[in-house]
């Protein structure tokens, strides 16, 4: 396999002007992020500061509802409610080590420009994130909490003003800021090697589940289930499970209001192959390769691209990537609070919806879901729909 | 053989010949407007300059400051697209030579090999695609290649002399020095390492240099005569004609 690929999916589509920070990047995942002390360290703040490992939940009430045994991966409980903080830990220690004092991360719901903030401030690292404008707007509560953790956020005007134009803006910044700043990237996809470094912080969720999972079902779980935007979480999730023949692996995708011609967060099952943001995967775009924009209730899925694992995992057809439209999800979110009361995240909430709507076929498995995140930030939306 | 890149070194030549640096305008394609954009290339060109650059729009263009930005999105709504480019450009002759700037997903879209052609049949001589690094560009350059026109590499500041060296082996037509750390746009002052980076671009390359990505004043170039053989200026003269500036003032300021 070519250098920084995933089958045909990767690569490094960048400025010349990047690539030096790339390189140095690509060096210290070998040199240090793969040393005993590096992992040591890092299995540190994950046990005393987040959290981990995160439990496993049994859903009674539900699983008897749907006719399945549904059970949770709880990264909704993991300090700052969901698991990109398993992300920005790592690499905050890793700019430590790399000897920068900046992070820049980009955001879209807000959940990881919160925990990079969190980081940077546990660190004593400076902080800087871009969020798109309309993002800014509809998830205020998580840019006040920025901004009260030390960080600096940086409203972004340009293009379609949501995530992928953050991600825009915070490459160009990275350009200029390369010698004191880490691009904190917050998802498995971007230029090698991100798809890489933020796989290997992520897969501390499967690592976690499929022990857990075994420990109390002497068992793998016949479906492992997770939401997928640009799919750290699920990629996470994954990872471990991959060699298990048995595990069938389902990735979900936002498919927006599932109107016809309606826009939507499906590039796995409705989009083409092309480059953007410094990836080759698949991407919702026109025939001339012009970016479309996207949509999902949940700003979290809301990107036109995937990361390139995902890609070929579909390609192959070790994953299955099916969608769960706005309307399920809101469904779901209600559900699982009100008969678990556990309230998820609306991108989790898609995961959930696709199993409540696929429950007749799954009768009688066990379903292992991905709960990426708390809800709390989403209530806002969710009364504005309800 | 009549080879397209060849054309680019012969027009940088002349102009050094003259004892300044070739001028080359940057202008994205339908910009200021899709009907007026051939007249304003037309401008440019019986104004002197040496290598027109026409910037291929696209959605995401990471590489490029706001101004650039606006202008090819505004280009985009007012329905520009590869397939207009390349169809007008071949009913069109230009002194100057012509390089197409911009990103590879649309290039890739429309077809790589079917792009090759079309801009060697359009009399296109060179083309920067700004996400393209040496890396990853093997298969663009050799389709490029194949029809004589030159895959520009952009360097910087960051560049080390081995990554230059590798560009410098495949290089043709000229390169294209980056001045400033950053995206596309006018800056009053360029940082104080340009002269020593190219003064090492000067070595590797055999190519004739270009320098852009920061100029707003010819005063600038003064200050690195004999290092560099060509200006490409973008934002500031897309300032010039959004402040109801013409061509032809733009030029006769840089000459």
């Amino acid at each position: 396999m070519r250098k920084g690929y995933f089958g045909e999916f990767g690569g490094q589509f960048v400025p010349e002007l990047l690539m030096p920070p790339l390189l140095e990047l690509e060096e210290a995942l070998s040199e240090i992020v793969e040393t005993p002390a590096f992992q040591d360290e890092l299995t540190g703040y994950l046990q005393d500061y987040v959290g981990r490992p995160s439990p496993i939940t049994f859903c009674r009430n539900l699983s008897a509802r749907l006719g399945l045994d549904l059970w949770l991966k709880r990264e909704d409980l993991n300090h700052t409610g969901a698991h990109k903080v398993n992300n920005t830990i790592g690499q905050a220690l890793l700019t430590k080590r790399m000897g920068k004092s900046t992070l820049l991360a980009e955001t879209g719901a807000g959940m990881h420009g919160v925990a990079t903030a969190t980081a940077a401030a546990l660190l004593g690292l400076k902080c800087v994130v871009y969020m798109g404008a309309v993002d800014v707007e509809r998830q205020n509560v998580n840019v006040r909490r920025m901004e009260l953790l030390g960080a600096e956020v940086v409203a972004v005007q340009s293009g379609t003003r949501t995530l992928k134009d953050a991600i825009n803006e915070a490459l160009r910044r990275w350009i200029a800021d390369q010698a004191d700043t880490h691009y904190c990237f917050g998802t498995a996809a971007g230029p090698h090697p991100f798809p890489l470094l933020v796989r290997n912080f992520q897969a501390v969720i499967s690592r976690e589940a499929r022990q857990q999972f075994l420990e109390k079902n002497a068992a793998l779980p016949d479906v492992v289930v997770a939401c997928v935007g640009g799919g750290s979480n699920a990629i996470g999730m994954f990872h471990h499970f991959v060699p298990d023949e048995s595990v069938r692996i389902v990735g979900v995708e936002a498919a927006g209001t599932g109107e016809p011609g309606c826009y939507h967060s499906a590039p796995l099952n409705l989009g083409t192959n092309g480059v953007l943001h410094g990836m080759k995967s698949k991407l919702l775009q026109t025939p001339e390769g012009q970016i479309l924009p996207s949509h999902s209730v949940s700003a979290g899925l809301d990107y036109p691209g995937v990361g390139p694992e995902h890609a070929m995992l579909h390609g192959q057809g070790r994953a299955h990537y099916g969608t769960c439209n706005d309307a399920q999800a809101l469904e779901a979110f209600q559900t699982l609070s009100r008969t678990e009361g556990i309230i998820p995240a609306l991108e989790s909430s898609h995961a959930l919806g696709w199993v409540m709507e696929n429950a007749r076929e799954l009768r009688g498995k066990s379903v292992l879901v991905c709960l990426s995140g708390r809800g709390d930030k989403d209530m806002g939306i969710v009364e504005e729909y309800l | 053989m009549n080879v397209p890149a060849d054309k680019l070194t012969r027009r940088i030549a002349e102009a050094a010949a003259k004892g300044r640096p070739a001028l080359v305008p940057f202008l994205p394609a339908g910009y200021p407007h899709k009907d007026t954009f051939w007249q304003a290339l037309v401008g440019l060109d019986t104004k002197g300059a040496a290598v027109i650059e026409i910037g291929m729009p696209f959605s995401d263009p990471v590489a490029d400051g706001p101004v650039v930005e606006r202008a090819s999105l505004k280009a985009l709504a007012e329905g520009v697209n590869l397939e207009w480019i390349l169809t007008e450009l071949q009913k069109r002759e230009f002194r100057a030579g012509l390089v197409l700037m911009g990103y590879l997903n649309p290039v890739m879209q429309y077809g790589l090999e079917r792009f090759a052609e079309d801009a060697a049949q359009a009399g296109v001589g060179g083309v920067i695609l700004a996400d393209l690094p040496y890396e990853e560009a093997g298969e663009v350059r050799a389709a490029l290649d194949a029809r004589g026109i030159a895959l520009i590499p952009l360097v910087g500041l960051n560049t080390s002399a081995g990554r230059m060296a590798l560009y410098a082996k495949e290089a043709r037509g000229f390169a294209y020095f980056v001045s400033v750390l950053g995206t596309t746009g006018a800056r009053d002052q360029l940082p104080g390492q340009v002269r020593s980076q190219l003064e090492l671009a000067r070595e590797v390359f055999d190519v004739p240099l270009a320098l852009g990505f920061g100029l707003r004043h010819p005063d600038q170039l003064r200050k690195l005569a004999g290092l560099v053989d060509a200006a490409v200026f973008g934002s500031a003269l897309i300032e010039h004609l959004d402040q109801g500036g013409t061509v032809g003032e733009f030029m006769d300021q840089w000459k």
